[in-house]
């Protein structure tokens, strides 16, 4: 079975639901493990790699938690499937550039994915929707520890798990969100709340790295220290911190819709007027636009649209999931074209944003009552 | 400058816990360390390459320090911001320190620890406690209790050497 007829459609991967998912489209809990015996993947030879995959593979896909999962070698995916799986924030970008001697296991639900020699022999991750840290913490404890027992894994009483980078020393857990905030954005609040969260020791990066303007006012949020400090309490001082971000949220939301519900109106009409009419659009501009539509959506100015059409189009106008749609190699300008078509179908049946004011229903003109 | 070779163009700031990182980078360094890479970039690796290095190289004596087991360097280490191996954290114990002191929490890890060890570690501290409890029933000359403990330290012993074995 290939890669593709193995991953969900992405009209059901944007159909999962969690809680939260308005503001937190999906949480991660990752951890880092090695072998005591072989050299870390970006250190070892390549025969050194191959061996650590031929013991880890097997003892991976013999967990009962992944009976049934899709397990390849890397250099068995194409450029576009690895693309495609990154695009599915499946994969870490380092590791679709690896080959021979790195594989991958993904269970059906797409909930569990393991990287096999990525910086790490192993790179095993739960996925959840919405916020579900805890559930995402338990999830993968248990894979661990059905894999210690088939494995040798390298620890020392003292400094923990053992990883390639010392940053990882210890837990080796990192528990990550991706987080939706067009509100904090448009409100021009994300700058302090980025500041506020790096004090407390945690990460925040964009979707797609550069800076901190992130992509579709996607962000992601994470731990950094993995040592001294113990599982659970790195995952619930997460959870506080997100509950406080999707806070933070709302209350810029209602505050915008109260104060500037013009300028609100205004970014959301636009975004839907270039998506239903553009003839030819970038995958940057794309999930900007798409971005304020979810929050047209949020804030029931589509009433013919729900969330999941929207992360559907997030999902299959990236450049590696269009690409997959035609079997002639597309350059950018090209896939600008087909991607603004693909748009304009898929938003047809839109009707155009219907603004509601709170109060007095219609938003007439923008001053205070 | 990270390389000292080209101008800096990309600049991080970082702050954790009020302390303030800086580094900055040419587009060739920001590019090979993946400050564009939305998966893996932090600060504290970036710092890797850079505090860590120097640190390690300071700890040594002369001669570079090298892992006997994989053949891993400082220089490597300077250059990769990676270990090679798990024995490499013996081998850079003392460079390593001040780093992961200023990078974590702790520098003594209090999370999970796999089922052997744990039970392996739940003996030894087993053992220790018998160990002073017999110190104390002989100095108190109660042999009857003295001869119940050794019992128990011999069961412990057995204990261990058997997981050892398994």
């Amino acid at each position: 079975m290939t890669i593709h007829e193995f991953l969900s459609p992405p009209a059901d991967s944007a159909r999962r639901t969690g809680p939260h998912d308005r503001i937190v489209m999906s949480s991660r809990v990752r951890l880092a493990r090695n072998l005591r015996s072989l050299a870390f993947p970006g250190w070892a030879k390549k025969a050194e790699r191959v061996k650590a995959l031929e013991s880890i593979r097997p003892a991976v896909e013999s967990l009962p938690q992944l009976n049934g999962a899709f397990a390849e070698s890397m250099d068995n995916l194409s450029l576009l499937d690895k693309q495609i799986l990154v695009e599915r924030h499946l994969i870490s970008r380092e590791h679709a550039a690896k080959n021979a001697g790195s594989g991958l296991v993904l269970n059906k639900e797409e909930s569990l994915c393991v990287m096999i020699n990525e910086e790490d022999h192993l790179r095993m991750q739960a996925l959840r929707p919405g916020l579900q840290f805890k559930q995402a913490w338990m999830a993968i404890d248990q894979v661990d520890t059905e894999l210690e027992r088939r494995l040798d894994y390298a620890f020392s009483p003292e400094l923990g798990y053992l990883t390639a980078c010392p940053t990882n020393l210890g837990t080796g857990i990192r528990v990550s969100a991706m987080l939706h905030l067009p509100g904090l954005v448009l409100a021009e609040q994300i700058n302090q709340i980025i500041q506020s969260v790096n004090k407390l020791g945690l990460a925040v990066r964009g979707l797609y790295g550069e800076g901190t303007e992130a992509l579709g006012n996607v962000f992601q949020v994470s731990n950094q220290m993995t040592l001294g400090e113990v599982e659970m309490d790195i995952v619930e001082r997460l959870n506080k911190v997100l509950l406080q971000i999707i806070e933070h949220e709302e209350n810029a939301r209602g505050m915008l819709l109260e104060k500037k519900p013009k300028i609100v109106f205004n970014h959301i009409g636009r975004a839907y007027g270039i998506l239903a009419n553009a003839h030819s659009i970038t995958s940057k501009e794309t999930m900007n636009l798409l971005s304020l539509m979810r929050l047209g959506v949020d804030m029931g100015e589509f009433p013919t649209a729900d969330r999941a059409l929207i992360d559907e189009l997030f999902i299959i106008t990236q450049p590696a999931h269009l690409q997959k749609k035609f079997t002639e190699k597309l350059v950018a300008e090209e896939r600008d074209l087909l991607r603004a078509d693909m748009l304009r179908d898929r938003l047809r049946h839109v009707s155009r944003p219907n603004p509601k004011t709170p109060g007095n229903g219609s938003g007439s003109l923008d001053k205070r009552n | 400058m990270f390389c000292k070779q080209n101008p800096a163009k990309v600049h991080l700031t970082q702050i954790v816990e009020d302390k303030m990182q800086k580094v900055d980078l040419c587009e060739d360094c920001a590019k090979q360390k993946g400050v564009n890479d939305p998966a893996g970039f932090s600060l504290a690796d970036l710092l890797l390459g850079l505090g860590a290095s120097q640190e390690i190289a300071q700890s040594s004596t002369g001669e570079e320090l090298k892992c006997p087991h994989c053949g891993f360097t400082q220089t490597d280490f300077k250059k990769a911001g990676r270990l090679g191996c798990a024995q490499c954290y013996t081998t850079f114990a003392e460079g390593l320190e001040g780093l992961l002191k200023s990078m974590h929490k702790g520098t003594k890890h209090v999370g999970k620890v796999p089922q052997a060890l744990r039970q392996n570690r739940d003996l030894n501290d087993r053992l220790k406690h018998l160990q002073k409890k017999l110190d104390k029933a002989v100095t108190a000359e109660d042999f009857e209790l003295a001869a119940s403990l050794r019992d128990e330290i011999k069961n412990t012993k057995e204990q261990i050497d058997e997981m050892a074995s398994s």
